[in-house]
């Protein structure tokens, strides 16, 4: 007797599966009279346990499609899947649940809640996944302590360096096992030294846990470590690069 | 991977928690508030106070004198330009409430907007600064409606001297601190509404805002 295995329609080829695919994502904003076109129609696709760059000059779009990607701004026409749901279809229980849980979310300005100290910071996306206090206690210390901030729970965000503000800021995006890490501009506010850290500590996070990391960033330290990067252009795709294509000579990228 | 699934409700505790720390750090600021409320709730008190205490006390001190409450004398102007003077003074206060909160939902734009992004729903956020002001009006009308209360009293001393505190009527003392504390927690209520309802439908994109 044979079988007839058909793939899943999410796995390519080479078994990765799919998390997130543009469909014709435009995005469109009526300045008065006149209509600026962001996106253009955006056409991508990112696998499970890919670390992504998304690269691109200001006003190219780069952060339109960012949010597009995080549900954090619908687009005027175009579809976004995250693991093959379309969210457009999701109401705002279901939205909630989804950035509670599937995505961990990294800003520039690090966004830490100023009255609490770096553990509750951690712990409160947990208290909105409805953990106990004792056990969301215990989780977030070792997620800090695995970022080496074991020694600073208790300290408030404005006790904290540049640095350690967004190491917890990483360690509170991992909270709920996401599956998909979103961080606009992580490095954009840190010196030198400090962004090359949290890149590597970022990378570390990304293999340990399998966990898709989708990057919006000027920085070009973050291309190193990127397993794709996404280039764009005046709200188009210019071209997306596996990190082996990249040829960067100095003083030059190409 | 799991199917998308419902955010739960948050139980009142929860925010509970969050609301107080957020008073306790931002004192300063939250002052401001609290003092608006004392002050229009002291001044409530402290007319309704001295129309309700005076008469007994003035009937003691004239019946000590040997004279006989003849005149029922309104002291200080007629009811009618009370009344408006105490509406005036308690919208005043709606006013300066509301745009007080106003100030601090916007202020706190990163803060909320990164709630969200957390999966705060909009009704936690709305029940956060619900609760921020309940607890302030609270404090503030209790205050408000004490201090109202010990002006009124220091300012009749002044004229009854020995005859207040043997006339004075304890149970429409206690009436008017419950009742004057109650309308100060309702403006507060009131005016903390449209700013709340403001940060509950505020965005998450609006965590990613780069200018304030």
């Amino acid at each position: 007797m044979t079988e007839t295995m058909t793939a899943p329609a999410s796995a390519t080829p080479e078994g990765r599966e799919e998390i997130v695919r543009t469909i014709d994502v435009v995005k469109e904003y009526k300045m008065g009279e006149e209509t600026l076109r962001v996106l253009k129609g955006i056409n991508l696709t990112i696998y499970k346990g890919e670390y992504i760059s998304i690269m691109g000059p200001s006003g190219s779009g780069k952060s339109t499609l960012f949010n597009a990607i995080g549900g954090l701004d619908k687009p005027t026409s175009g579809k976004v899947f995250i693991d093959e749901v379309d969210i457009a279809q999701l109401d705002a229980l279901e939205l909630a649940w989804l950035r509670c849980r599937k995505i961990g979310y990294i800003f520039q300005t690090f966004n830490l809640i100023p009255v609490m100290s770096a553990l509750e910071n951690v712990k409160l996306p947990m208290i909105f996944a409805g953990m106990s206090n004792a056990e969301a206690d215990e989780k977030a210390a070792n997620i800090l302590k695995r970022v080496d901030l074991g020694h600073r729970l208790f300290n408030k965000p404005s006790q904290l360096s540049g640095g350690q503000q967004q190491r917890v800021a990483i360690a509170r995006a991992f909270a709920n096992d996401p599956a998909i890490i979103l961080a606009d501009e992580p490095t954009g506010n840190l010196d030198l030294n400090t962004g090359k850290q949290i890149i590597t500590l970022l990378k570390e996070m990304n293999t340990e846990r399998q966990v898709t990391v989708i990057s919006a960033t000027h920085d070009f330290k973050m291309l190193d470590v990127s397993d794709r990067i996404i280039w764009i252009r005046d709200g188009n795709i210019d071209k997306i690069q596996r990190r082996d294509e990249v040829k960067i000579e100095v003083g030059e990228m190409h | 991977m799991a199917a998308v699934q419902r955010q739960i409700q948050l139980p009142l505790s929860k925010a509970l928690g969050i609301a107080l720390a957020s008073l306790r750090v931002r004192l300063g600021r939250s002052l401001l508030t609290l003092l608006t409320i004392i002050m229009a709730i002291a001044f409530l008190t402290n007319i309704w106070a001295s129309r309700v205490f005076e008469p007994p006390m003035r009937a003691a001190k004239l019946a000590a004198q040997g004279l006989a409450d003849v005149a029922n004398i309104e002291a200080g102007g007629g009811t009618s330009r009370m009344v408006w003077l105490i509406s005036l003074s308690l919208l005043v206060c709606t006013v300066g409430i509301t745009n007080a909160m106003l100030m601090s939902v916007m202020e706190r734009f990163r803060e909320i907007g990164t709630m969200k992004c957390l999966g705060a729903l909009d009704s936690f956020i709305l029940k956060l600064f619900l609760i921020e002001s309940f607890l302030l009006g609270l404090a503030g009308s209790l205050a408000g409606a004490l201090l109202g209360q010990v002006v009124t009293i220091a300012l009749l001393a002044r004229n009854y001297h020995g005859h207040v505190f043997a006339n004075l009527p304890w149970g429409s003392a206690w009436l008017i601190l419950l009742a004057s504390t109650a309308i100060g927690m309702t403006i507060t209520a009131l005016a903390a509404l449209y700013p709340a309802l403001k940060a509950a439908k505020m965005q998450p994109i609006a965590a990613m805002r780069v200018e304030v």
